[in-house]
């Protein structure tokens, strides 16, 4: 199935989650899991869906419930706002960008009784953006993952390892506690 | 059950407090085994790579507990393999906390003077080097420039680090690939080998047992190389003494879990867990203000984006560790590199309006990545961790393959430790701010709580039975042959980085454990030089201990 196939309520709700914790633009024009509140590729496109489906991150198992269980949130948000919701769609991804953030910051505050849940599900989109925990890394920079290239990542070297040899402003910027013992610690 | 093997001295870990402990043992004469929960990653197995299942994943351990997370080692070598390798000792203030307790939460007997012999055994051993300033990153050189146009001073800090050989990778975390980092794998560990001790990694301990003959029994699960939540075997050791130094997040676990087989356990088992006052602020850093305020320009022309490249900590602003100033107000101030995952998803957008973590905003600072200097608070926390009911096993239900873990660690943060981070977060923004060559705002502890990667205290030494689990020899209370040497019982935040002070520690329990091997019929001397041979460390504590050094 294409991710964002209108008829997956799965991957729609995930990926709006992931577009929600780090939002990008829209892959195409009738895209709605992307709100489209960005101009540059975000979660999504950085791959979170495939991160969230790796199984060693523990949480695949636990996808079916969580996109679930946030539509249920989403649904109740709604109705207690008053907030009319597009049926053509799962109720997450009808809300509003705005409305979808309000949801993940309740399910997510201290003292919320699922947010253990919800937090690791926020971590492992974060990751998918920041660290592409799904890809070597030295590959991913190469195939120009959105996430690495926008944090400007420096390529490494041919076998896979990073090495600076500037590194250094190499002159002294500033006076040294005078307490400083012979052993360089404070005294 | 019947145990078929044994050994002189069983160790659970192989950190700083089970590979201190493990070489002068083995190198006294004991039959020496440490059992090792994570795996044993040679140094060219070490990785640049954040894909899960990498050394990365491997080799690091994250447990989030109900308002404190705990970051630690896991494998052999422990934290030492994943740390950044600052190694200041401890001011000399610290030794005369008294917390929330009322008394000294020290032993009386150690001070920063009778404690500096040990810190020299360990600087001569790792070995520890004086950093200058050709040594300092470009973020440690930020850092120092900002405190000095704030007035401030800034001091290298010591490291534990080979600089000439060191590349400036910033993957310290996934294990040096380069040799660099003086881990227990390039000195304690090796020489322990040499002297026959035994290394059983993925051997994770679960339970002592109280033997008739006044030995212990040790259980422990043999753990899949690769998924950690998969249990392939099980099995028994029997020893003569034990030294537990599984880390301050599960050295209580397993002596909580073992209370029905071992007899009731001191009350500070598993309570006084401190997180170092641990707390992180993370700025973006305005470019042209480096130069135009700061005046600092690279070889390239550019003047920062450096967040990359170095190798952790290089710089700290010890201005705040000034004994005259009361308890709870003194804190450093170091910079620090944190890898992104759990390194960028708890700093929050500066000035930002709410939800800070994450978002539109948040993404936008993301894109900022290369110009943050991040700045690590060690405050004087108030012990109040306390350890609730032990999981089935571990010290945590692991949900990912590796790495990621639910643990019982309870933290709520006591008035004293929040105006510790306040006062921190307030000299930080002074620092940052001034002519706005940063902005910066504080980690939040609204998503995975308070978080540390120096947990301490859980199981510590003192003086009062009531308020401390060891004695100030190390030995469990009321469990003759047990000791304790990990950071589990150092008794209170430091205000600086805990490794040294940790491995101090160590290395002046050993004399007392070897006495007590002795007692046991154990034939072990105590005298070792440094792993490598040099001498001066031992002899600088010829005259303290209490036992008869070999060839003496």
């Amino acid at each position: 199935m294409e991710p964002g196939s209108p008829d997956d309520t799965e991957t729609m709700t995930l990926e709006a989650f992931a577009d929600t914790i780090i939002p990008g633009a829209k892959r195409f024009p009738e895209d709605r899991a992307i709100a489209g509140v960005d101009d540059t590729p975000g979660a999504v496109q950085a791959g979170a869906l495939d991160l969230l489906h790796t199984e060693a991150t523990g949480i695949t198992i636990g996808l079916p419930y969580l996109a679930s269980a946030v539509n249920g949130h989403a649904k109740n948000y709604a109705d207690e706002r008053g907030i009319e919701l597009d049926d053509d769609v799962p109720p997450f991804v009808a809300l509003s960008y705005h409305d979808r953030t309000e949801v993940i910051r309740l399910l997510t505050a201290p003292g919320h009784p699922e947010k253990d849940g919800w937090v690791g599900l926020a971590l492992f989109c974060n990751m998918a953006y920041d660290s592409a925990a799904h890809l070597h890394t030295a590959d991913a920079i190469r195939a120009g993952h959105p996430g690495l290239i926008a944090m400007g990542w420096d390529v490494p070297d041919a076998d896979g390892l990073w090495r600076f040899p500037h590194y250094t402003y190499g002159r002294k910027l500033a006076e040294v506690h005078p307490d400083t013992t012979a052993s360089g610690s404070p005294a | 059950m019947t145990s078929s093997e044994s050994t002189d001295v069983l160790i659970v870990g192989s950190g700083f407090g089970g590979a201190i402990t493990a070489y002068h043992l083995a190198a006294g004469g004991a039959k020496v085994t440490v059992l090792e929960r994570g795996p044993w990653v040679q140094e060219h197995e070490f990785e640049h790579d954040f894909l899960l299942g990498s050394s990365y994943t491997r080799i690091f351990d994250f447990v989030i507990g109900d308002g404190m997370s705990v970051l630690g080692g896991n494998c052999v070598g422990g934290g030492s393999v994943v740390y950044f390798a600052a190694h200041p000792r401890a001011p000399g203030f610290i030794f005369d906390r008294r917390g929330s307790i009322g008394r000294n939460m020290w032993p009386a007997e150690i001070t920063r003077s009778t404690l500096d012999p040990w810190y020299d055994r360990v600087a001569e051993s790792l070995p520890v080097s004086m950093q200058d300033w050709s040594d300092v990153s470009y973020a440690g050189g930020l850092w120092a420039a900002l405190c000095d146009h704030a007035g401030a001073t800034a001091n290298p800090a010591p490291v534990a680090v080979d600089n000439a050989t060191c590349v400036n990778c910033n993957w310290m975390m996934a294990g040096c690939r380069f040799g660099a980092k003086r881990s227990l794998l390039t000195n304690y560990l090796p020489a322990a080998l040499a002297h026959g001790a035994t290394i059983r990694p993925l051997h994770e301990v679960q339970q002592l047992e109280r033997l008739d003959d006044g030995g212990y029994r040790v259980h422990y699960n043999a753990i899949d190389a690769e998924d950690y939540r998969i249990t392939v075997g099980s099995g028994s050791i029997d020893a003569k003494i034990v030294i537990i130094a599984a880390g301050a997040g599960a050295t209580p676990v397993i002596l909580q879990r073992s209370e029905s087989t071992l007899g009731t356990m001191p009350h500070a088992v598993g309570r006084y867990f401190s997180g170092n006052g641990e707390r992180l602020n993370t700025a973006i850093i305005d470019e042209d203000k480096v130069r135009d305020v700061l005046g600092l320009v690279r070889e390239d022309g550019r003047a920062y984006e450096a967040n990359q490249i170095g190798k952790g900590p290089t710089v700290a602003n010890w201005d705040k560790l000034d004994g005259s100033l009361p308890e709870y107000d003194r804190f450093s101030l170091e910079q620090l590199y944190f890898p992104p995952g759990l390194g960028t998803i708890l700093a929050q957008v500066p000035g930002g309006s709410d939800p800070t973590w994450f978002g539109k905003e948040k993404k936008k600072i993301i894109g900022q990545w290369k110009s943050w200097l991040t700045i690590f608070q060690m405050i004087e926390d108030d012990n109040e961790g306390v350890f609730g009911e032990p999981p089935t096993t571990g010290n945590a239900f692991r949900i990912s393959q590796q790495m990621l873990g639910r643990g019982p660690l309870r933290y709520d943060p006591t008035p004293n430790t929040l105006h510790g981070w306040a006062l921190a977060d307030a000299e930080c923004r002074r620092i940052f701010e001034k002519e706005g060559v940063g902005s910066v705002a504080p980690w939040t502890n609204d998503v995975v709580g308070a978080y540390t990667v120096h947990p301490l205290a859980s199981c510590r030494i003192g003086d009062d039975p009531a308020t401390s689990a060891l004695t100030p020899e190390h030995e469990l209370r009321g469990h003759p042959g047990i000791f304790v040497t990990d950071g589990s019982a150092v008794p209170s935040a430091l205000t600086v980085n805990p490794a040294m002070t940790i491995a101090a520690l160590a290395e002046r329990a050993v004399p007392a454990i070897v006495r007590a091997a002795q007692e046991r019929g154990v034939k072990v001397s105590y005298g070792a030089p440094a792993p490598d041979g040099s001498t001066s460390g031992r002899n600088g504590v010829r005259d303290t201990i209490p036992v008869t050094i070999a060839g003496r």
